[in-house]
């Protein structure tokens, strides 16, 4: 195939979930009016100084702890110098030399799925920017500084991912790691969870690194996907047209799916990085991380392994199931008090809340939905008080109101649901009867004819459950 | 009512004792700069509204008996401390017309113990400056010699102290700025520990060597004051503990003094030094040895490198702290910019002054890559060895003591035009900041009509010590108290 590879490495930065600002007492919550978050902290005015808010230091020492990385036990602050009117001191508080942490790794599934190690480089503190809203309209630009001095941690990787799909999952590790540790909400669109990806390309065998170029805030998984092959691809016909790659930033639209230049190395900044005088060092002693690590919740990883060994889940569900901590809280409820097989459990989840969810790009909390409320809905089912066509039209009645699951189980209640299986049974039969040649076809391995059968069935009988009526078909099919 | 000559101690008596009100003191102070500072240009702002309301409510305070000792007593702020309501320039354009949203903690705690603030004073721009020539608001003069100047960047509160416009007033010392115009206007000037003070609301000039301060006639005086300013503060992280503890009290007694050895660094005493200073420098020394103290010549070394790592790492802090001012949010903006870049680079231009844009860019060479190990990381590294030194030298003596400047106040324009020989008036002063002692300057006599300045060096958070040994002087000769004959008089 093609002679080049592709060598991807990730910053990504990740809002602190913290009441206050970094370094000041103003709230983060998101969405209010403009500059209505924002102290003379935020604002740079003159004499004022950042006071250092203590939880965002437990928090990236989780993450250190989390991906296995060394937590540095004197970490400092430094002056990133560059003018721009939504960076109100014109200087961003990073951290450049002595990061909090150093070091650690995490593991995703490459192309063959085997389990591939990504190192990271590093993760630190750092104070976010205001926001500029251009208006071409009136010609002018608004800034509003609620965002400014939010607590971001920049997680850089080290450049060992060789596609979209491996930096795709190396994302969404990441991801699943600090929504775990509850150290940040994740949330994409509202840009809490945004990544810089660096590109570059080479020819298979090549030891040094091609140009690379920087993609800046990506705010979704698709994008990041999206913005790497397109990327990629530009520079493979570059290259291939004896052309060179140009180091530079660029930027991804969504909307024509390009990547475009904004400013290459020779304009970029000379940042100017220096201790930060108004800051002391960060210092952490031994108890403080072991206190850490005691309270620190099981992970990802561990929990990935549990579930292998205990249950009968698939690789895929596992990982629906820890994608998002919401999900494993849910999810760990119910397994204790099961008595169906938690692979038939988490389907019905799937092909229910969890469409649900990301449909509607919904939150699963308690209030929204009880795991024992779900869980009796799936026993019912299971014995056949109600039909499983009714579940997702039930979850819907139930999710948020706190009702009484009783009251509205009473009016599912399906007292022919028995009969009505019957007569699906029959009812399928009959077709596949009648249909020798697509049955033929269906032998001769040409399984997708599978959706005319449930069409037919359909057709007949309104309103059933078009995924039961599959698997019965497939067994019956299978039998023949 | 002739109180221009009396010390806050004084003053605080005739006020506790309701001879005097502090509203009929206050008009009086606002009267004598009314008439007297056209000839000093010491004042930036003078809000007379404001000092009487505050000195309205001493007064009710001092009736109900809940007055401390500085309750009613004017003060003036050096125009870098934030007053709420009240503008703050920085002697420049480009906070011609700023006025804080929120005092300073220094304020703050000032207005708390119930003084009357009547203004603010000039300073060089953005304290930087060792004459006070670089204020958009114009030069300051030296009450002892309108021809000459008064210091700086603390010129306009030293020169107005130095004259009785005022009693006390704040000043900020980053490099000497609280001393070196102490020295020259005959006053008795404190620069903390760093840290002691908080830092919050004084507009930051080189963020790891600001402290803010008092300057007054004696070292009473600036005891009572920096008991009132000094402590931890929330709001600035570098703001320390230490001195929380107790109350500064002049307790040093007469029969402590034969315990107390003094080095006297040889370093300071070169040829750099005016031969009339060093010899009225020992001329006091033999008070303190009458008192009792001993001395021993010590050494600090290194003592040559100071300036050039002064300079680079003010600059570049400078540097980095001055990119807010950029017509984006407040202070002053360029008209009809044509785009970003425009009202960035013509709001700059036009905003900062010569001395101000000079030091921006000194510090942002310093800091730029390629040249940061070379200037930036070396001034640290020296930086480090001159607070070991003194670290070293406290092993062996309790206290040091050293010229404050290496001349009497020189003409104005003398110095303008040559940087290096300006920043050379700092060369006994900033040691102390880079190592972020404290230090006190006290009047030691007259070399042609112009007052000599001394500093008493301490270990980190002896001021108590320093100023009682600053008083046990004080009580013993009358320096402090001269007072420069064209102001002599009500």
């Amino acid at each position: 195939m093609s002679n080049w590879e592709t060598v991807i490495g990730l910053e990504i930065h990740v809002q602190l979930l913290t009441k206050s600002k970094i370094f000041s007492s103003s709230s983060t919550s998101y969405g209010k009016d403009p500059n209505k978050q924002a102290s003379y902290v935020d604002l740079g005015m003159p004499g004022t100084l950042p006071v250092l808010n203590k939880s965002v230091i437990r928090k990236a020492v989780e993450f250190g702890l989390a991906i296995d990385a060394k937590i540095a036990r004197k970490s400092i602050f430094a002056r990133k110098n560059y003018f721009y009117p939504d960076l109100p001191k014109n200087y961003q508080i990073s951290q450049l030399d002595l990061p909090i942490v150093e070091g650690g790794y995490i593991e995703i599934k490459d192309s063959d799925n085997k389990n591939k190690k990504i190192n990271i480089t590093r993760a630190h503190l750092e104070e976010d920017a205001g926001k500029s809203i251009h208006s071409d309209e009136n010609n002018c630009t608004y800034i509003d500084l609620n965002r400014s001095g939010t607590p971001l941690l920049e997680i850089v990787s080290e450049p060992e991912m060789q596609s979209a799909n491996e930096a795709v999952s190396y994302m969404k590790k990441i991801h699943s790691i600090v929504t775990y540790l509850k150290i940040s909400d994740g949330n994409m669109q509202e840009g809490s969870f945004r990544c810089d990806a660096n590109v570059s390309i080479r020819k298979v065998g090549d030891k040094k690194l091609g140009t690379r170029t920087e993609l800046k805030n990506i705010n979704s998984f698709k994008f990041v996907e999206k913005a790497i092959n397109y990327e990629v691809q530009r520079q493979i016909d570059l290259l291939e047209e004896g052309k060179k790659v140009t180091q530079e930033t660029r930027l991804y639209d969504e909307n024509k799916n390009i990547t475009k230049s904004m400013r290459s190395k020779e304009e970029a900044n000379d940042y100017r990085y220096f201790p930060d005088p108004d800051l002391l060092p960060i210092e952490i002693n031994d108890d403080y991380i072991l206190e850490i690590q005691k309270t620190l919740p099981e992970l990802p990883e561990v929990k990935a392994q549990n579930y292998k060994s205990n249950y009968d889940f698939t690789d895929e569900q596992i990982n629906i199931i820890l994608s998002n901590s919401e999900i494993t809280n849910f999810i760990d409820k119910i397994l204790p008090i099961s008595k169906i097989s938690a692979k038939k459990l988490i389907n019905y989840f799937i092909s229910t809340v969890y469409i649900k969810l990301n449909k509607e790009n919904l939150n699963l909390l308690e209030d929204d939905l009880k795991p024992k409320d779900f869980y009796m809905l799936i026993e019912l089912i299971e014995n056949k008080t109600i039909a499983k066509n009714n579940l997702k039209v039930i979850i819907d009645e139930l999710w948020g109101n706190n009702k009484d699951i009783s009251f509205i189980i009473e009016k599912h209640i399906n007292e022919n649901a028995n009969d009505d299986a019957e007569l699906i049974n029959k009812l399928i039969k009959s077709i596949v009867e009648k249909n020798d040649k697509q049955v033929k076809e269906y032998k001769n391995g040409k399984t997708k004819i599978i959706g005319f059968f449930v069409g037919q069935v359909l057709k007949e009988a309104k309103g059933a459950d078009p995924s039961d009526i599959k698997e019965k078909l497939i067994k019956l099919l299978d039998s023949i | 009512m002739d109180i221009y000559n009396k010390s806050v101690v004084e003053l605080s008596k005739l006020l506790n004792k309701k001879k005097v009100s502090s509203l009929e003191m206050t008009d009086y102070f606002i009267n004598r700069i009314k008439s007297f500072d056209s000839k000093l240009n010491s004042f930036i702002t003078i809000d007379e509204d404001h000092a009487r309301k505050q000195a309205k409510i001493a007064d009710e305070l001092i009736a109900n008996n809940k007055n401390n000792l500085l309750t009613g007593i004017p003060i003036a702020h050096k125009d870098l401390f934030s007053t709420k309501g009240m503008l703050t320039t920085c002697a420049s354009k480009m906070l011609e017309n700023y006025t804080p949203p929120f005092d300073a903690t220094i304020v703050n705690k000032l207005n708390e113990a119930g003084m009357v603030n009547i203004g603010k004073t000039n300073m060089d721009e953005f304290a930087m400056g060792s004459s006070n020539e670089s204020s958009y608001f114009g030069v300051v003069k030296n009450p002892w010699d309108l021809k000459k100047v008064p210091g700086g960047s603390s010129g306009g509160s030293a020169s107005a102290v130095a004259a009785r416009l005022i009693p006390i007033a704040t000043g900020s010392d980053t490099g000497g700025s609280i001393r070196q115009p102490a020295s020259f206007c005959g006053l008795t000037g404190l620069k903390p520990t760093y840290g002691s003070v908080s830092r919050y609301g004084m507009i930051a000039y080189a963020s790891s060597l600001d402290q803010g301060g008092p300057i007054a006639t004696s070292a009473e005086d600036c005891a009572l004051l920096f008991n009132k300013i000094k402590g931890y503060d929330k709001n600035d992280p570098t703001s320390n503990f230490n001195t929380d503890q107790d109350e500064v009290k002049l307790a040093l007694k007469k029969q402590d003094t034969k315990n107390i050895t003094i080095g006297i660094p040889k370093e300071y005493f070169s040829k750099d030094l005016d031969r009339n200073i060093s010899d009225i420098i020992y001329q006091s020394i033999e008070v303190f040895k009458k008192l009792g103290f001993n001395f021993k010549e010590i050494s600090l070394p290194d003592h040559d490198y100071t300036i050039p790592a002064y300079y680079i790492i003010a600059s570049a802090e400078a540097s980095s702290n001055l990119s807010r001012y950029d017509g984006v949010k407040f202070g002053h903006r360029c008209d009809k910019p044509k785009n970003l870049e425009d009202l960035y680079l013509r709001t700059r231009k036009e905003g900062f002054g010569k001395e101000v844009k000079k030091r921006i860019m000194i510090g942002a060479y310093a800091l730029s890559s390629g040249y940061y190990d070379e200037y930036y990381m070396k001034a640290l590294k020296i930086r480090r060895i001159i607070r070991d030194n003194f670290i070293n030298a406290f092993k062996d003596v309790d206290y040091i003591f050293a010229p404050t400047c290496p001349s009497t106040a020189f003409d104005l324009g003398e110095k303008s035009s040559d940087a290096l020989e300006m920043y050379l008036s700092d060369i006994y002063t900033t040691p102390v900041n880079l190592a972020g002692l404290p230090a006190i300057s006290i009047p030691v006599g007259f070399s042609n009509n112009m007052p000599v300045g001394m500093q008493i060096i301490g270990n980190y958070f002896t001021e108590a010590n320093i100023l009682s040994i600053a008083h046990l002087f004080q009580e013993e000769t009358g320096w402090h108290n001269r007072i420069p004959e064209d102001f002599d008089h009500e």
